[in-house]
């Protein structure tokens, strides 16, 4: 099958190695994977924000790049959410925009349910000899529904343990400019979160969502813990062939 | 006299108060999470019936607001001929002063009250002190929170940010100032504190001759009021005195007695955690020889139907206050209700007060922004109000308005690198370039995220570097 990539602004800029992972493990599952080159960012943190026009023009620029995909991939959770469950709020009912969204919305997945759902896969015939505890985040959980498929991915790793996490349907505290804005309750949100992941006795923590991973990261790496964040897309990107792919 | 909550800071400056007492913290994170979890319990108990009653209490709440006027009107003719009588309050002001008349009308100066959070809004027993009457509160927490001179954080626990000694401290200090003083050698037991409590209440029941409630429900063919409570302080308040004035938001309404059985399920269960809550006492104007003699009903708009005006927002109206959001909220769990600076608190407060009061002030500026849209709270909602949608639909009122300037221009910067894929490359070649000069602790606003967390490390090549590189076969 042949999958367009939104790599989302975070992680192409922060995370590229999450891209990387995301276009081994495809191209290993035999399957072609495209990067449309005018793409930039879904306009979340300007909607979220506030700032509706904005993130409307962005949401023009993502159809414009990727209206003729056939499937998208998006490596991040809250980018997927605001695709599939923002945009066709910005356009306002009737709109070229929503007429637009409303085709091309269904065809744009997490990388989980474009593994469980469209590729119909659930081992990727990874290898990742470590313990993991995986953090269901919010925008996986509620908004896009992601329920078992990130767990039934990680139970097929081989060497794989994967141990459970205490509190793991609370919020991390990152939201976007939440973290700045209210800096003290996204701190607190994030301890507890991180102290959650350590007490798990996990060696590393998952998640489908760059932006957590760096609130709890940060947290976790300012705390000297010693237990390190993944994407979910380097665990199952790794084998025992190449080993893990940092 | 109660306390206020003017004067309180903006809402992250009031959380940091908030978050750094470990006291508080302890608390907060306890009653949130027993009450949680035995929510969690029962809903689980109903299966499928859950997201039924969910949708069906949403489009009762939808379907009565659409209409209201016409309800409005229904209930006010069932209310008079069943012996009643209703009054219209356009504010606060105006509710406050038709309250205040109709006591001195009694010719009391003490009046006993159920729990209301409509009163709280107004401030009533605050306008009720200016002239003369002293109002007290029935409610156990609300008793102790009046005791204490303390202001309520919890829509359904007032005093969900004390612990019982604390409680055990107010009582022994006031109680005797009030009325029946509380028994020497009270402990921190919670069942000596109850009984203390009863016995202060009591005597106050038994004396009263006027009461102030608030309303669960409005049944608009009826005219009958609803109050849900658990421990009969309501019960006595609504049935003993012989005055009863109940204050009412004019969104309470439900059109029919039938109704009533939808939120009969979903409020006690989203509240208390419980199947069903222990009194719930209906009343019709008056009976004769039975209860109250004389009923007023006061209907309060107070914003609520310019509210109604906002095809977004008007969704927090169906709110049946049954505080799920709160105790389900991770930010009210690390903050309490006090920081956010009015009586509805948590994840509804920050929907409900910016629109009732309007957003000229800092602190309901800053309501809209009290939260991470984890989403917990439109999930347990019973009346699927969709809180995330309305605090992001507030927060383009707040963007739109003046000030923020610093956000604005980081905003349009980031427009601008996302304008185009060139630019967003420009920028990140920019950035890897400069790499290692990215400071540990960033100033101003970003200092938030550095004062706990450390930064990552910005990569040396981009995603879409490397892709151009991988297309070419060179990776």
């Amino acid at each position: 099958m042949r999958i367009a990539l939104f790599i989302t602004c975070v992680n192409d800029t922060l995370f590229p190695e999450t891209g990387r992972h995301v276009v081994r493990l495809l191209e290993r599952l035999g399957h072609e994977v495209v990067f449309p080159e005018g793409q930039t960012c879904c306009g979340q943190m300007h909607y979220n924000t506030g700032y509706r026009r904005p993130a409307a023009t962005l949401a023009v620029r993502f159809v414009r790049t990727f209206e003729d995909a056939d499937a998208v991939v998006v490596p991040s959770g809250s980018c997927a959410a605001m695709i599939r469950d923002n945009y066709p709020r910005l356009g306002g009912s009737g709109s070229r925009l929503s007429r637009k969204v409303a085709g091309l919305a269904p065809r744009v997945y997490d990388l989980t349910e474009l593994l469980v759902d469209v590729l119909g896969v659930t081992d990727v015939g990874a290898y990742y000899p470590h313990k993991v505890a995986y953090h269901p985040t919010c925008h996986g959980l509620r908004m896009l529904g992601l329920g078992d498929r990130p767990y039934q991915l990680l139970r097929a790793v081989r060497g794989l343990e994967l141990v459970e996490l205490a509190g793991a349907t609370e919020c991390c505290g990152f939201g976007g400019t939440f973290a700045v804005k209210n800096g003290d309750v996204s701190s607190a949100m994030g301890a507890d979160k991180a102290r959650h992941a350590v007490e798990s006795g996990a060696e590393v923590l998952c998640a489908v969502d760059n932006s957590c991973l760096m609130h709890i990261g940060g947290t976790l790496s300012r705390q000297r813990s010693g237990l390190r964040v993944a994407h979910i897309a380097e665990i199952l990107a790794s084998t025992e062939k190449e080993g893990a792919l940092r | 006299m109660s306390a206020t909550f003017l004067g309180i800071p903006p809402f992250p400056e009031a959380a940091h108060e908030a978050v750094n007492d470990s006291r508080l913290r302890h608390n907060l994170r306890k009653a949130t999470h027993t009450i949680r979890d035995k929510r969690a319990s029962v809903v689980t108990e109903l299966e499928d019936d859950w997201e039924r009653l969910r949708s069906e209490g949403a489009a009762i709440k939808n379907h009565t607001l659409r209409h209201l006027d016409h309800y409005l009107e229904q209930l006010e003719a069932s209310v008079e001929r069943a012996g009643g009588h209703v009054h219209w309050a356009a504010d606060a002001a105006e509710a406050n002063a038709i309250v205040t008349r109709l006591v001195q009308a009694t010719g009391e100066t003490d009046v006993v009250k159920v729990k209301s959070m409509a009163t709280q809004e107004i401030e009533l027993n605050n306008a009720l002190a200016e002239a003369g009457i002293t109002a007290y509160e029935t409610d156990l927490a609300e008793l102790i929170v009046q005791l204490g001179d303390d202001l309520p954080s919890h829509i359904l626990v007032p005093a969900i940010h004390l612990g019982r000694s604390q409680i055990r401290e107010i009582f022994l200090d006031q109680m005797a100032e009030w009325g029946v003083p509380a028994p020497a050698g009270l402990t921190d037991d919670p069942r000596a504190l109850a009984e203390a409590a009863r016995v202060h209440l009591r005597e106050r029941f038994l004396r009263t001759r006027t009461a102030i409630s608030g309303a669960n429900f409005a049944v608009a063919d009826s005219g009958t009021l609803v109050v849900l409570e658990s421990e009969g302080n309501g019960r006595m308040c609504l049935t003993l005195p012989e005055t009863l004035i109940s204050v009412v938001g004019i969104e309470k309404i439900v059109p029919t007695w039938a109704d009533l059985e939808v939120f009969m399920q979903t409020l006690p269960r989203s509240s208390t955690g419980e199947r069903m809550n222990p009194y719930t006492s209906t009343w019709t104007g008056v009976t004769p020889g039975d209860g109250p003699q004389e009923f007023h009903l006061v209907l309060l708009d107070n914003g609520r139907t310019d509210v109604l005006a906002d095809t977004v927002g008007r969704q927090a109206l169906r709110c049946i206050r049954c505080s799920a959001c709160l105790n389900t909220c991770p930010v009210y769990e690390r903050t309490g209700g006090h920081a956010y600076g009015s009586v509805y608190p948590g994840p509804i407060g920050a929907i409900l007060t910016p629109q009732l009061r309007g957003m000229s002030s800092e602190v309901d500026e800053a309501l809209p922004y009290a939260s991470s849209l984890c989403g917990a709270c439109y999930e347990v909602c019973p009346v699927a109000i969709d809180i995330p949608e309305v605090l992001v639909h507030l927060r383009e009122e707040v963007a739109a308005g003046p000030g923020h300037l610093g956000e604005k221009a980081m905003m349009k910067g980031a427009e601008a690198v996302f304008g185009s894929s060139r630019a967003l490359d420009a920028a990140q070649r920019a950035a890897g370039a400069a790499r290692n000069l990215v400071p540990r602790h960033l100033p101003g606003m970003a200092g938030a995220w550095t004062d706990t967390r450390d930064l990552p490390d910005v990569p040396a090549e981009s995603f879409r570097q490397w892709w151009n590189k991988h297309e070419k076969g060179q990776s």
